[in-house]
């Protein structure tokens, strides 16, 4: 394996940044460290790279153990959220940078600086200053830079945080296809769910210092490990129930929930394509209208709202959209063909629950 | 042409027109009188006036102990301001206010003291004359005098520039391998040379300026120890006023021409940077 963390936590002050953290990353995997601003991926990716020392716990990059190794020999790529560059040199200076502290010979240098500006497309740019560069091109020069010594591992702040929307999808596809081409070991921290599930082959989600799931992005979002996942992967409703009578309910909702005493909470969750929709108001059990459609693409998002005021969230494919003949405004009615049974937030999800009203179970994930 | 543009900012007319006022009266009148005064006299006259034995060992002086001040400021500013900026310890607000003294200071007061700390009795001179350095009233005063003045434009034109300094870049750096000495040397470096040329340039015409504080430590001897301002100031009171323009004409145009070189300088070192 390329990188494992044992038990590692860092303090700043008497605060946890991160709090007892393990996992590993094998070798060529893209990985993607997830979680809301302040959640610690970042000081994590720090640790690695050698920026911060953990305060307990241990550290291996390849098998070896580098909680003492200093940040220069460490031999990782490290590219920064403001890329860093250095403004006094050119590109060219900059990709050099690395290769001259290691004392490569002067003709290997202007190879391999030419042969990473050609992966980058950035030749022609060699004597250029990062002033004089866009911001998809600066980015370019500080992951060139990053790898341009062959690093065990390359490590990516927030990597398309400065960009806009669209050449953030570009640089999305180009990472994928840079890691194809190069393989290296690859970490990447980012706050964005849809970023980390499209780009990564394992995702680690982080809140608050504390890992919470490590998992394929598929695994995150079918089996999230807790309600923090589930709420944070995707779109999900929440109900908070009550049991009545052996039945759990919020307003006109109702599940079936024998054995469990009278007043106990119960919460569950589902995705909005677990909510069945008909346009005859009469097939399913509950009632609700159409009060917005978010169009996603191929997918459109509904917001259901209940006689009672409650609002549901739903998807159904732009075809089945249009066959049902569904509109703004409309009334439709529709069942829940999936749920799960929320714990406390650390605590791990029931398995799935199938609703015995009719017990439908062909809903398929289309992510 | 009676079409109006508009600007957000109000008050352009005004202000300008200020502007203009100010600098005329405060700078431009005073230099034109200068000038006017140079005017009436002859080439010849002129040139042996300002070339006269006493007068170029007064430039040669006032120059030479300038650019050794404010080199001198130039290096120790650059690593006073990193101390203040950089580091946290007890005492560095106080320290910090301690720069700004040599501004307030009247100048003569500053002149003074020094002397009496340098001269044979003096606190400092005490040790430093038996050793063979001579402090006060030598062109070694000059010096020191004027490192004294010049200071807090070197330390005060860079700490902005080091509080601004990407903490990043630095790690960058040690993330390629380089150690602290070599990320200095290749990165802050270069980012810090043109504040340190600016600082170095205010220092430098500060220095040649100075009067108050030089007059008092340096001991004017003619030809050993005598600034070009002092010996301005002397023509002056032997009512030889033609002496004195020429001596400040020639003062004046070297001033300019090594602000502009300085300036020069820093923009090269600022274009690479962007």
């Amino acid at each position: 394996m390329s990188i494992e963390l044992r038990n590692v936590t860092k303090r700043f002050g008497g605060v946890a940044a991160v709090n007892n953290v393990s996992f590993t990353v094998q070798e060529g995997e893209l990985m993607a460290l997830l979680g809301p601003s302040g959640g610690g991926k970042t000081t994590v990716l720090r640790m690695i790279a050698g920026l911060e020392v953990p305060s307990s716990g241990d550290l291996f990059i390849r098998r070896q153990r580098v909680n003492d190794i200093p940040v220069q020999r460490r031999n990782i790529g490290f590219v920064f959220q403001n890329y860093a560059l250095f403004k006094n040199m050119t590109v060219f200076g900059n990709v050099a940078f690395g290769l001259k502290i290691q004392r490569w010979r002067r003709q290997d240098i202007a190879a391999r600086v030419a042969e990473l500006l050609e992966v980058f497309e950035l030749t022609g740019l060699e004597r250029r200053y990062p002033h004089q560069l866009s911001g998809g091109q600066r980015q370019r020069v500080a992951i060139a830079r990053a790898l341009a010594s062959k690093p065990s591992v390359l490590l990516l702040d927030e990597p398309f945080g400065a960009v806009d929307a669209k050449i953030r999808q570009e640089l999305r596809e180009w990472l994928v296809r840079l890691h194809h081409e190069l393989n290296v070991t690859t970490i990447f921290v980012t706050h964005d769910q849809e970023e980390a599930m499209e780009v990564a082959n394992r995702i680690v989600i982080f809140s608050r210092g504390n890992l919470e799931q490590v998992g394929t992005p598929r695994e995150v979002y079918e089996q999230p490990a807790n309600e923090f996942v589930a709420r944070f992967i995707g779109v999900m409703n929440v109900l908070d129930l009550e049991v009545r009578s052996g039945v759990a309910r919020l307003h006109e909702l109702e599940f079936p929930a024998p054995g469990l005493a009278d007043g106990q909470r119960v919460r569950i969750g589902f995705r909005p394509y677990a909510v069945q929709l008909a346009s005859d108001v009469a097939q399913f059990r509950y009632r609700a209208v159409i009060r917005h459609t978010f169009f996603l693409g191929i997918m459109l998002r509904l917001e259901l709202e209940l006689a009672s005021g409650l609002i549901l969230r739903a998807r159904i494919t732009k075809e089945e959209y249009a066959r049902l003949g569904l509109a703004d405004d409309r009334e439709v009615s529709f069942q829940i063909s999936q749920y799960r049974v929320l714990g406390n937030e650390a605590a791990a999800l029931a398995p799935e629950q199938a609703v015995a009203d009719p017990p439908r179970l062909a809903v398929t994930d289309n992510l | 042409m009676t079409e109006k543009r508009f600007n957000s900012l109000p008050g352009f007319g005004l202000t300008m027109g200020y502007t203009l006022l100010y600098l005329s009266v405060i700078v431009l009148l005073p230099l034109g009188g200068l000038m006017l005064r140079v005017l009436q006299l002859s080439w010849p006259e002129f040139w042996r006036l300002a070339t006269a034995p006493r007068a170029l060992a007064a430039y040669e002086l006032t120059f030479g102990a300038s650019l050794v001040a404010a080199g001198i400021n130039a290096v120790f500013g650059t690593l006073m301001a990193w101390v203040l900026v950089r580091y946290e310890f007890p005492g560095r607000r106080f320290l910090d206010a301690l720069v700004d003294f040599p501004f307030a200071l009247p100048t003569a007061v500053a002149g003074l003291t020094l002397a009496s700390l340098f001269s044979a009795n003096g606190w400092l001179g005490r040790f430093l004359v038996p050793l063979g350095i001579h402090g006060a009233f030598t062109s070694l005063g000059v010096v020191i005098a004027l490192t004294f003045i010049g200071l807090p434009f070197v330390v005060r034109t860079l700490q902005p520039v080091l509080e601004n300094l990407e903490h990043e870049v630095e790690e960058a750096a040690a993330t390629l391998g380089a150690g602290r000495l070599r990320t200095f040397v290749s990165v802050i470096a270069p980012t810090l040379l043109p504040a340190v040329l600016t600082g170095f340039a205010l220092a430098l015409a500060r220095a040649i300026g100075e009067y108050g504080s030089v007059i008092f430590i340096a001991g004017n001897k003619p030809f050993e120890s005598e600034i070009a301002p002092l010996l301005i100031v002397i023509k002056l009171e032997e009512y030889d006023y033609p002496g004195a323009l020429a001596l400040a004409l020639v003062l004046l145009a070297i001033s300019f021409l090594l602000l502009i070189g300085i300036n020069l300088l820093e923009r090269w070192a600022r274009r690479r940077q962007g």
